[in-house]
């Protein structure tokens, strides 16, 4: 069950960024696994460079929300008013792109990103023990998405952003810049993509296409938990990972099989997802 | 009565079945005068000044990061056969500049180790480029989908990395070729080592990718251990290939009350597990054991992990103090790519080098024949000593490397992870080659 809970909080935490994206932009972006390599391999040149883990983090978020603006500029921008398609197409190609570019630079030999001694201990919790480090990434997420909830739903930026989803007219006549709002959403969304990348570095070395498992067990998490909701996308992370790790322990070769029962059965059940809005296209 | 049946014997029907007669007798000789019938991309193949091979090897997923040694491994061999480099000419002597007055090169495909892309590649290599041998594997799963294609479409099969038992053995072709050893093999070959070092009576946990290669290796190793030493295999935790999070499975380990971990998966799903196995503090706690070891185990989780592990390979760069070929094979790669090759590397090269080398013995490029000759099961001289392959199931019979992981401060430069322990010859460890229903099939 603890397994399923920290492979389940950092699925929420990736979902949370393609959710937002999704919900505010209605961009479907499938180059976010590609963004949470990209978050963990910023991460890992400054690693490399400082052996400070810290840094580390904080260069693998800013990079997620650097990596993030600039697309949203150059690229997404143009792709606002086409069809899902074209959407779809362009991201994933953007996926490929960054993949590709890395696999060019660093090669395909992992890289390692070690944790400080105080944090790479082994905690005895009675009845079994777990490394320290899993235990707090919970809590980083935890911490993590609430900021990103608060930020997102509770302050002006939100409002205005959620407002010119609704009637971008509306809002551009107030005055305010909708376009400036957008670019931020998108580059938060990656920043949650850049941040889960980094923070799940030390567990798992980090190779080229790390994100490409990711993406497709996130894309189910959103489905499972309603298709732009954020609230959504961390119980779907939630009820995700103890799926896949709770078969593993009975069956490993149907872990993913049984992920896509459970998304199969909440589409049938409830096709706009858990805690999805009915209606939302 | 006997007019009856003369009647219809008449000289049409003599005629006609005189004919037909003579045409199945002549047939064979009539066509072998003027060259044997076409048979798979021969002779469209090989009418250029070139020949091509087709190569599908894993760029992308696990196994990326060996399928880019085999392949540089393979790059090297084609550029050695080309230019007639003395190191190919002491394993293919009759190799010029090219193989018989031809050119090779090579195509190349990303099998993202999944056998129906590697298939669907070789086909469109068979199709486009009328590869005259296909290779690439490092993962038996997609050997064994090779070998029956290979088999269908009569194209030679020159295996890359594959350690399965069933790849020379249950799924044995006769268009397939195989230079590394059988999981059995390993098996047997470090089998004792273990025994020797860790003693009788043990438990055992073993981690196994699920698939062809994983479960041979494991029952193979385990079937040693425990009818030879009374070992005992507490729990075999079987995981996806290309799984990232490993804490499941060692999750049930830490609980199993095994001494020893028993890592039989592979490529970077044996990284991420041992790394795990280290932050779950069952690594030094339990004795780790690799029995067949991965390319770039080392240098992707440090000497620290690595550390008095056992493991069986195919090379190892060291075995160049003892063997000359290998010392010419280390030199000429590390120049070429900047660090000494992996068994990957060695593996792509061999395979390659033992192709032309039967190819320009048979002085043909016509499959039934270069078959024929590697089953005449000459021995050659490899990186690892002199070899021969075995004409009943089509395997190379070679010697075992045991190696153990040196620490951190005994390492002499940044490559000198393993000390070459023990060097098994292949052909006593070996199963019969029946021993997994071997049956090779038609030549044509």
């Amino acid at each position: 069950m603890f397994n399923g809970l920290v492979l389940g909080a950092l699925l929420a935490l990736i979902a949370s960024g393609l959710t937002i994206i999704y919900g505010t932009l209605g961009v479907l972006n499938l180059a976010h696994g590609a963004m949470f390599m990209l978050g963990g391999y910023a991460g890992w040149v400054a690693f490399h460079n400082t052996h400070n883990f810290i840094v580390a983090v904080i260069a693998g978020t800013l990079f997620g929300l650097i990596v993030g603006i600039v697309t949203e500029r150059v690229i997404i921008r143009h792709f606002y008013s086409r069809p899902p398609e074209d959407q779809l197409l362009v991201t994933f190609g953007l996926g490929i792109v960054f993949v590709e570019t890395v696999r060019f630079f660093f090669g395909s030999l992992s890289k390692t990103t070690t944790l400080p001694s105080e944090l790479n201990g082994i905690i005895n919790l009675g009845f079994m023990v777990y490394p320290a480090y899993r235990l707090l990434m919970v809590a980083i997420v935890a911490v993590a998405l609430f900021v990103l909830y608060v930020v997102l739903y509770r302050t002006r930026i939100g409002m205005i952003v959620r407002a010119g989803i609704e009637d971008s007219a509306m809002v551009d006549a107030l005055g305010i810049d909708v376009y400036k709002a957008f670019m931020l959403v998108f580059g938060v969304g990656a920043m949650a993509a850049g941040f889960a990348g980094i923070i799940n570095a030390p567990i798992v070395s980090l190779s080229p296409d790390i994100g490409d498992a990711i993406l497709v067990q996130t894309f189910v998490v959103i489905v499972i938990g309603g298709v732009g909701s954020f609230p959504g996308a961390i119980l779907g992370g939630l009820i995700a990972g103890e799926i896949i790790s709770v078969t593993s322990m009975f069956n490993p070769g149907y872990s993913y099989v049984m992920l896509f029962v459970a998304m199969t059965l909440v589409l049938v059940l409830r096709p706009y997802g858990l805690l999805g809005a009915a209606g939302r296209e | 009565m006997s007019e009856r049946f003369e009647a219809p014997l008449s000289r049409r029907a003599i005629l006609a079945g005189g004919a037909g007669l003579v045409g199945t007798t002549l047939w064979p000789t009539i066509i072998g005068a003027a060259g044997e019938a076409p048979i798979g991309t021969w002779p469209d193949g090989t009418t250029g000044n070139t020949v091509t091979i087709g190569a599908a090897v894993p760029r992308t997923g696990t196994y990326a990061v060996q399928g880019e040694d085999e392949l540089k491994g393979m790059q090297l061999a084609i550029e050695h056969i080309n230019s007639g480099d003395p190191l190919i000419k002491k394993i293919a002597p009759k190799v010029t500049k090219g193989v018989l007055g031809k050119q090779v090169q090579l195509v190349v495909a990303d099998s993202g180790a999944k056998p129906n892309d590697a298939v669907q590649e070789q086909q469109k290599f068979i199709t486009d480029n009328k590869v005259i041998a296909m290779t690439g594997a490092t993962s038996s799963a997609v050997a064994v989908a090779l070998n029956h294609f290979a088999q269908r479409s009569k194209v030679l099969y020159l295996t890359a990395i594959s350690g399965s038992n069933d790849t020379t053995g249950k799924d044995c072709v006769r268009y397939g070729f195989r230079q590394c050893f059988y999981g059995e093999t390993a098996a047997n070959a470090i089998g004792p080592v273990i025994v020797k070092n860790f003693g009788k009576n043990r438990k055992a946990a073993f981690m196994t990718p699920d698939y062809t290669y994983g479960h041979t290796v494991t029952k193979s190793v385990n079937d040693y251990l425990s009818q030879n030493a009374g070992w005992q295999q507490v729990t075999d935790q079987v995981s996806p290939l290309g799984t990232q999070d490993f804490s499941q499975y060692l999750t049930n380990i830490a609980h199993s009350g095994a001494d020893f971990i028993i890592n039989v998966n592979w490529g970077r799903d044996a990284v991420l597990s041992i790394q795990q196995a280290k932050q779950f503090g069952l690594i030094p706690k339990m004795q780790l054991v690799v029995p067949y070891q991965i390319p770039f185990l080392a240098k992707e989780v440090g000497p620290e992990l690595t550390q008095g592990v056992l493991a069986a390979t195919d090379f190892w760069w060291t075995l160049e103090d003892k063997f000359p070929l290998a010392k010419m094979f280390v030199n000429s790669f590390n120049a070429k790519y900047g660090y000494r090759p992996e068994w990957g590397a060695e593996n792509g090269y061999m395979q390659f080098a033992i192709w032309a080398r039967m190819v320009s013995e048979a002085g043909t490029f016509y499959p039934p024949d270069v078959i024929k000759q590697y089953e005449k099961g000459e021995t050659f001289p490899s990186f690892v000593g002199d070899v021969h392959f075995r004409a009943a199931d089509h395997q190379l019979v070679r010697p075992v490397i045991i190696v153990r992981g040196k620490k951190p401060s005994a390492m002499k430069n940044s490559e000198d992870y393993w000390e070459v322990l023990d060097i098994v010859p292949g052909e006593p460890l070996m199963q019969k080659p029946d021993a997994f229903g071997c049956s090779l099939g038609d030549y044509t």
